[in-house]
């Protein structure tokens, strides 16, 4: 019976996942529906590194940019399908996340925060400026798709189902490593570094390989994005409401947990959507400032998100029910 | 010659940097504890100079004072409503607080006083001085001698007074101040008002040279942490040294390679520290 708790619920989130475009198949729910699935790939793919390990990142954009312009880039130098630039892209990543993991993570959490935070600014200024990747105004992608390879589809719905597919493998193997050694690992570090190292727990190679894992499916995350849009520029690769994004959506579901992302996505995108809808054009600024105001109330009362705020109020039978 | 001028305009420019990165470094210092909203606090400073030129008139000494004193209390409200609560709390709340301070006070901003630049008016500080050939803008000087001034000041309150000492006894050790009749939550709270306050008055001063925009604040507290990076995290002569590197290097590579590229320059000097000295040129490891 207990064994069958997590399978049920991932069942359940699946089924409704898949049905999803069925029952609405206009384009604007669609749309929506695209935008939370990246929302919560790029979350969850944050989590590993802030939530698991407590390795708070805020200047994750860094690999969502690289992962979002590698497809581009060599669609327009050598007319590649947009599709091989993805492990190019996820190998820059995993890069970039060994050269700010290993000097940063000897160190105190508070310097792997402001490392990432400059090093995300750094890159963003930097391909502002550089020609090749198209420098302020950006690469855009293929216009119609000169074939299936492209991955250039009219329609929301391929979209909808490649994406969806990509979070199933990410909270698949999210959920396989919570229960080995790696997952335990990450616990027992975000618990007290020095009693994981202790014990025996190799703390600074078990945080660079959770980085680079975390990378790795962040700059997945930004692919799909280029390759949906067909543009990208250093703001929406680079900038650092993309990181901001990130942190908020796991932090709000609650950091840490398998669903965490997904709940904290499920809340904030069509708090998003009716934001922008409701105060127009001009509303981004009044997003952000909703943004900044629930981080700082999570910050202040509630640092378990949603998730944890449930398990406090829930009367008993149905923790019991829900409870993993 | 001109690169004299650049150097002496580096060096002018980077004494406020030092200002308001020795509030960034004594919260540091006392509390371990990164303020990523300090960049914010130097835009409302700048801010708060604009209004009170429009609303109650007179010269840099006015706006500087109720610059310094609006970011004190600013400071001292936070620390009571937000920070004392998460510096008990996990990593996570620690750092998404400030963060999100940083977001929500960044775009008040842009709300209230829209993403345009804008300039104080004219003060009483104008005109250019020649020494010794080099041309040097009135407002520059005064804001650079200034700030070098205050962060000199601030370097003696916290090592020459009675005040100061017990600052420095909660940062060393919270316990045995409070056995000696300190209170940690008090002296907190004033450095926190302190801190803001530094960047408070440094962003008055640069509003008297430089015209800004509510993005500022974003650059400021980046160039903040590079700074105490460079110094050592927790010395305030430390941040002087570093902030007047910084601003040479940036006008330099400003000059040289040319405007845009001054902050890459700079950010990679921090990347390149953090591998190779990370605790900072003053900082002991």
């Amino acid at each position: 019976m207990k064994q069958n708790v997590p399978l049920r619920n991932a069942a359940m989130v699946v089924a409704g996942l898949l049905l999803y475009p069925l029952a609405f198949s206009e384009p604007f729910y669609l749309d929506i529906g695209v935008t939370f699935l990246l929302a919560a790939i790029s979350a969850s793919a944050w989590n590993i590194v802030g939530g698991y390990a407590g390795q708070v990142s805020v200047g994750h954009s860094m690999f969502f940019g690289f992962g979002a312009y590698a497809p581009l880039l060599f669609y327009n130098l050598f007319g590649w399908p947009p599709m091989a630039g993805i492990p190019i892209g996820i190998a820059a990543s995993i890069v970039l996340a060994i050269v700010i993991g290993v000097p940063t993570f000897r160190l105190t959490g508070h310097y792997f925060s402001m490392a990432t935070i400059a090093v995300a600014e750094l890159i963003r200024i930097f391909f502002g400026t550089w020609n090749l990747v198209g420098a302020a105004i950006g690469l855009q992608g293929p216009a119609t798709a000169r074939g299936w390879w492209d991955l250039t589809f009219r329609s929301e719905i391929p979209y909808y189902y490649i994406f969806l597919a990509v979070l199933a493998l990410l909270l698949g193997l999210t959920y396989a490593l919570e229960r080995r050694r790696f997952g335990y690992s990450l616990h027992a570090i975000k618990s007290g570094e020095r009693a994981a190292r202790s014990l025996g727990v190799p703390v600074q190679l078990t945080k660079i390989r959770a980085l680079a894992f975390s990378a790795t499916f962040t700059s997945v995350a930004g692919s799909l994005y280029s390759l949906k849009t067909g543009f990208i520029d250093p703001e929406s690769g680079f900038g650092i409401l993309i990181s901001v994004q990130m942190v908020i959506i796991a932090a709000l579901g609650g950091a840490g947990t398998l669903y965490g992302p997904l709940v904290g996505a499920l809340i904030l995108i069509p708090l998003q959507t009716a934001t922008n809808t409701w105060f127009g054009g001009g509303g981004s600024g009044l997003t952000y400032i909703l943004y900044g105001g629930i981080i700082v109330l999570i910050a202040r009362y509630e640092p378990g998100g949603v998730f944890e705020l449930w398990h406090r109020i829930a009367p008993q039978r149905w923790r019991a029910k829900s409870a993993t | 010659m001109l690169l004299l001028q650049v150097i002496v305009g580096g060096l002018l420019l980077g004494a406020i940097y030092a200002l308001f990165s020795s509030g960034l470094t004594l919260i540091w210092g006392m509390m371990n504890f990164i303020n990523f909203a300090h960049g914010e606090f130097v835009m409302l400073g700048m801010y708060a100079a604009l209004l009170t030129v429009l609303w109650l008139g007179g010269g840099p000494a006015i706006f500087g004072f109720t610059s310094a004193f609006a970011l004190f209390v600013l400071g001292v409200a936070i620390y009571l409503s937000l920070i004392r609560y998460v510096l008990r709390g996990p990593m996570l709340s620690q750092i998404l607080s400030t963060f999100g301070l940083a977001l929500l006070l960044r775009y008040t901003a842009f709300f209230i006083f829209s993403a345009n630049f804008v300039s104080l008016p004219q003060t009483s500080l104008s005109g250019t001085v020649d020494v010794a050939g080099i041309l040097m803008p009135v407002p520059q000087l005064v804001a650079g001698v200034v700030a070098i001034t205050l962060t000199v000041g601030l370097h003696l309150l916290l090592t020459r007074t009675a005040v100061g000492s017990k600052l420095l006894a909660v940062s060393e050790d919270r316990t045995a101040a409070m056995l000696m009749g300190i209170r940690p939550d008090r002296m907190q709270m004033l450095a926190w008002g302190l801190s803001a306050a530094a960047a408070g008055i440094a962003g008055a001063l640069m509003a008297t040279a430089y015209p800004w925009s509510p993005s500022v604040g974003e650059t400021f507290g980046l160039t903040a942490f590079v700074v105490v990076a460079l110094g050592g995290f927790g010395s305030v002569p430390g941040a002087l040294y570093a902030g007047l590197i910084i601003g040479l290097i940036q006008a330099v590579s400003a000059f040289w390679f040319g405007p845009i590229y001054k902050d890459i320059v700079v950010y990679a000097l921090f990347v390149a520290l953090l591998w190779l000295r990370p605790q900072g040129l003053m900082g002991k490891a």
